[in-house]
């Protein structure tokens, strides 16, 4: 116990800690969501959560934004307990649930306003919070939730995160069934308010969305794998990753997967990606170019989680 | 042969062209992607495709039925899985298959033959029999692909299959689609991860309700000047008047 005290008090630039959390699901199939998770985000930090569902993402958050008890461990968010400290934390957190939780039948301003309302302020209080992100939806104000296209809805969801003024935003799968390109401009919107100073915790199952990020923590089955930069994460790779192209791809998959001198082999893209034990390179498939490539985050990924289980 | 043909596809909504002359083929064995932003009119063209909704004027044939007046024909003859689980959750993978094998109007022979080889071909065994809530996605979303195309159809449409899967029983699942192409079936399938735009033979990449363009994955690299698809569909969505918005 101490010890963590000690650690918060050294490293004071953290603003969420999360220490050895557990939580398990009860009911007719058990489900264990997380399983002694510890995690320290810095203070103006852009921190990803990078898993698929079912990792446990949507339960630490519930547990950090006070919405959900955790069965072990504890967590502070700036130096208030999640559990002891819920309601003076709720004033000073923005969340964004995974699904899309504003009222379909009232109007975007009316969403916005209801969400002032309850945290007892004004839009036009904290109006140039949200100003760059609620100009673009301000033409459609009348229309109502429920009619806007899928980017429009996850822009004005984040407009009633922010409109309290929040100094920490809890983000849940944000560009989830999301297009890539409105994709790309959510995260130029969250790059705009981490230079606001904002702490701002988001997670994604896109892997391709983590180099955006200042640091991420890799999750899968309710464990964190690894938590570093991303530029870090890649660097960190154990393996030299090799690419192979051939006119038929599958085919190419199907022979590999019988050779014994290759550890991993999987399809990304138009190539085949691929670890070889030792440092045997042959590969029985007529007109291959092999290649040495740099790995993704998601290839970093597919490592861990075959360590995992392994 | 072609297995979808449509030409001049249209559907209007009041006063909003949600699908404005589209016109494609899919040869038999295809893996055709379907791509596009969110409401660029993607969904509208699969449920006309499906028989669920009729076009405003133009036409569309699947495997070889009228899709404005032969929809009944059109459905038994198709498989559909969408992100979305269609599946029963508190019935086994075993029992999900007999359901849906049933509705299409297989008999019993038929159906056990079907289950026996589909459990084996996807490697299912240890999971026949546990209920389908407690099976990770990524086992749940081989069972939805199995009773999608448990009745055998010559074209499938997948609409964001993999949608939050992770990254290792997402390529599992793209094995499985490539498996079931080499012996002829047809896919028709929509993602938002670009990387596996380039698992398909051909692409389209729809744009307010039009097809912007249609070609192989390389094709469209060279054309754009493009690395990956993710560029391809950066210029070419990007221009779209939904983005400016």
């Amino acid at each position: 116990m101490a010890m963590w005290i000690l650690n918060d008090l050294l490293n004071m630039k953290s603003i969420i800690s999360i220490h050895h959390v557990s939580k398990s699901y009860e009911g007719r199939t058990p489900v264990t969501a997380l399983q002694d998770i510890s995690l320290q985000i810095n203070k103006g930090e852009l921190f990803g959560l990078i898993g698929p569902d079912g990792a446990g993402k949507t339960s630490l958050f519930r547990i950090l934004t006070t919405l959900l008890l955790a069965d072990l461990g504890n967590a502070s968010i700036d130096g208030m307990d999640v559990v002891k400290d819920f309601r003076k934390i709720r004033m000073y957190i923005g969340y964004m649930p995974g699904r899309f939780s504003l009222y379909q039948d009232l109007t975007v301003e009316e969403n916005l306003k209801f969400f002032a309302d309850v945290f007892n302020t004004t839009i036009a209080a904290n109006y140039d919070m949200i100003s760059p992100i609620y100009g673009q939806l301000a033409p459609f104000k009348n229309r109502r939730a429920g009619k806007l296209s899928g980017g429009m809805k996850q822009k004005l969801a984040l407009c009633c995160a922010l409109i309290h003024k929040p100094y920490i935003l809890f983000l849940d799968e944000p560009t989830t069934g999301v297009d890539p390109v409105s994709r790309k401009e959510f995260w130029q919107m969250l790059r705009a308010l981490k230079e606001q100073n904002i702490t701002i915790m988001v997670s994604t199952p896109y892997m391709d969305e983590a180099a955006l990020c200042d640091r991420i923590a890799l999750i899968q089955a309710g464990k964190i794998m690894q938590v570093d930069a991303p530029a870090q994460v890649i660097a960190n790779y154990p393996f030299r990753l090799y690419k192979a192209k051939a006119s038929n791809n599958y085919r190419l998959l199907e022979t590999v997967k019988e050779q014994d001198n290759i550890l991993l082999s999987y399809i990304s893209g138009d190539q085949v990606r691929l670890v070889f034990k030792e440092n045997d390179r042959r590969i029985d498939f007529p007109g291959i170019e092999l290649e040495e490539v740099e790995p993704t985050i998601e290839d970093c990924f597919i490592q861990l989680m075959k360590n995992e289980s392994d | 042969m072609k297995v979808i043909e449509v030409h001049n596809l249209t559907k209007t909504f009041g006063s909003f062209t949600a699908v404005d002359h589209v016109s494609f083929e899919v040869a038999e064995g295809e893996i055709f992607g379907f791509l596009g932003a969110n409401g660029a009119g993607k969904t509208t063209v699969i449920r006309m495709l499906c028989g669920l909704l009729a076009p405003t004027s133009g036409k569309g044939s699947v495997v070889g039925y009228d899709v404005s007046k032969k929809a009944e024909d059109v459905k038994k003859n198709i498989g559909y899985m969408s992100q979305k689980f269609s599946l029963y959750e508190d019935l086994s993978p075993v029992e999900n298959m007999e359901l849906f094998g049933g509705i299409y109007g297989m008999n019993r022979k038929q159906i056990n033959k079907k289950t026996e080889e589909i459990i084996k071909d996807l490697g299912l065994t240890k999971e026949r029999r546990s209920l389908v809530g407690s099976l990770p996605l990524g086992i749940r979303q081989k069972v939805a692909f199995a009773v999608s195309t448990f009745h055998s159809p010559k074209v499938v449409f997948l609409d964001e299959p993999t949608a939050g899967v992770d990254p290792m029983s997402r390529r599992i699942f793209w094995e499985m689609i490539y498996r079931a192409s080499d012996r002829g079936t047809t896919f028709f399938v929509t993602t938002h991860y670009m990387d596996e735009a380039e698992y398909c033979n051909r692409i389209s990449i729809m744009v307010d309700g039009s097809i912007k363009v249609l070609d192989t994955p390389e094709r469209l690299k060279n054309n754009f000047g493009a690395g990956t698809m993710d560029e391809v569909f950066q210029i070419l969505a990007g221009k779209s008047k939904n983005q400016v918005q």
